[in-house]
């Protein structure tokens, strides 16, 4: 092979693929309750998630690969969640954002799911209620880290080949 | 007779005259003896009406020029026989005319604990109808003669009416927190579906020794046909 004096870059094909994922996720439009408030915050201007890849909010699943679950999940919600986690395409990674995606928050009650990870598998938990968007970006840049540095299988629910 | 809207000194509180308005005085002739009138509830005169004569009032309810049914709602007094009450509140946009402003009426319906049921009225108003669904969603009373009497805010699968005083607050969990043995805690999801959730036990993320096996246990996530 020529040697040119273009310039180039040695990576491996495993870091450059993580490198392009965390750099451009996109999170789904999916409001639960008053989480989501804080949540639309973060891209606002003041916050400004743009600068971390991941402020392009996507309202199909179908294009959006991170579930951020702001709000309390009702018993009667749990098949939509699923459903629409199933639609995200993989890699796919998930977000319980605030006490109630948590573990339930106040809501001990017969209505509320204790936490979302009874429902779909979480990366990441923020506490707060409601946690600030700070908080929300600094669990974006977690799961970043994650994707850098974890797991490689583990926005991937079935392994394939 | 000055301002109407003025309460003249010892009539009841909440404007309610002491003696009832010709509209009220229809709606009290229309099941004689099975209507009872109590004191106005915040200005709005309000009406006991047993069950069997719910009908021929709500009839005569629309007649008086009632348009709107705002509102159904339920009332457990768990210790108190009759146990249950279905409170309607009706609106007449037109008023009487004296004084110049819409007329409401709240309407109590006692509602026994063996056998709770009132004849629906989404037929007169059909605003009644999601409303009745909900009652009876939440405090298990039958309205018969509904149209689709379905449960409307909790899953279709539901066991028991949450409202009720005798309902525990955390539902199934508290239920069966009493048969479990100390220290074991109950998976209410596990207990509402057929098929195991391997994911929702213990860690998500694929054991690395494990190879292609975890792609059974996650079946659960393919969701999009259960």
């Amino acid at each position: 092979m020529e040697v040119t004096n273009e310039p180039f870059l040695v990576t491996r094909l495993d870091q450059f693929a993580r490198w392009a994922q965390k750099s451009s996720l996109w999170p789904l439009t999916f409001g639960l309750a008053c989480c989501a408030i804080e949540m639309m915050n973060m891209v606002s201007p003041r916050y400004d998630a743009a600068r971390f890849g991941a402020e392009v909010f996507r309202a199909s699943p179908r294009q959006a690969d991170l579930l951020i679950v702001s709000g309390r999940l009702s018993h009667k919600m749990v098949p939509v969640i699923r459903q629409i986690y199933a639609q995200m395409p993989e890699p796919k990674w998930v977000v319980a954002m605030g006490a109630c995606a948590s573990s339930g928050g106040i809501f001990d009650n017969y209505a509320i799911v204790q936490g979302v990870d009874q429902v779909i598998p979480v990366d990441v938990y923020v506490p707060g209620c409601p946690p600030t968007p700070d908080a929300v970006l600094h669990a974006v840049l977690r799961l970043q880290e994650e994707i850098v540095q974890g797991d490689p299988q583990a926005g991937v629910i079935r392994r394939h080949g | 007779m000055g301002d109407p809207r003025v309460r003249p000194p010892g009539a009841p509180p909440g404007g309610g005259a002491a003696s009832p308005a010709p509209w009220l005085e229809a709606i009290l002739a229309a099941a004689p003896g099975q209507v009872e009138r109590l004191e106005p509830c915040y200005g709005i005169e309000s009406l006991r009406v047993a069950p069997t004569a719910l009908l021929a009032v709500a009839d005569s309810i629309r007649e008086a020029g009632f348009t709107m049914c705002l509102d159904v709602g339920g009332v457990d007094y768990l210790p108190r026989q009759p146990r249950f009450e279905v409170v309607y509140h009706f609106l007449a946009l037109q008023g009487d005319g004296r004084p110049e402003q819409p007329r409401r009426l709240q309407l109590r319906v006692p509602v026994p604990e063996e056998a709770p049921e009132v004849p629906s009225i989404a037929h007169l108003w059909p605003s009644a109808n999601w409303a009745e669904r909900e009652v009876y969603d939440l405090f298990g009373i039958r309205f018969t003669g509904h149209p689709d009497l379905r449960r409307i805010l909790m899953p279709d699968d539901w066991e028991g009416h949450p409202l009720r005083k005798d309902y525990p607050l955390r539902g199934p969990r508290d239920r069966a927190a009493a048969t479990l043995p100390q220290g074991e805690q109950f998976d209410f999801l596990q207990a509402r579906r057929p098929q195991p959730l391997a994911h929702a036990r213990g860690g998500w993320r694929p054991d690395p020794g494990a190879g292609g096996s975890e792609a059974e246990g996650r079946d659960g996530h393919d969701g999009a046909g259960a």
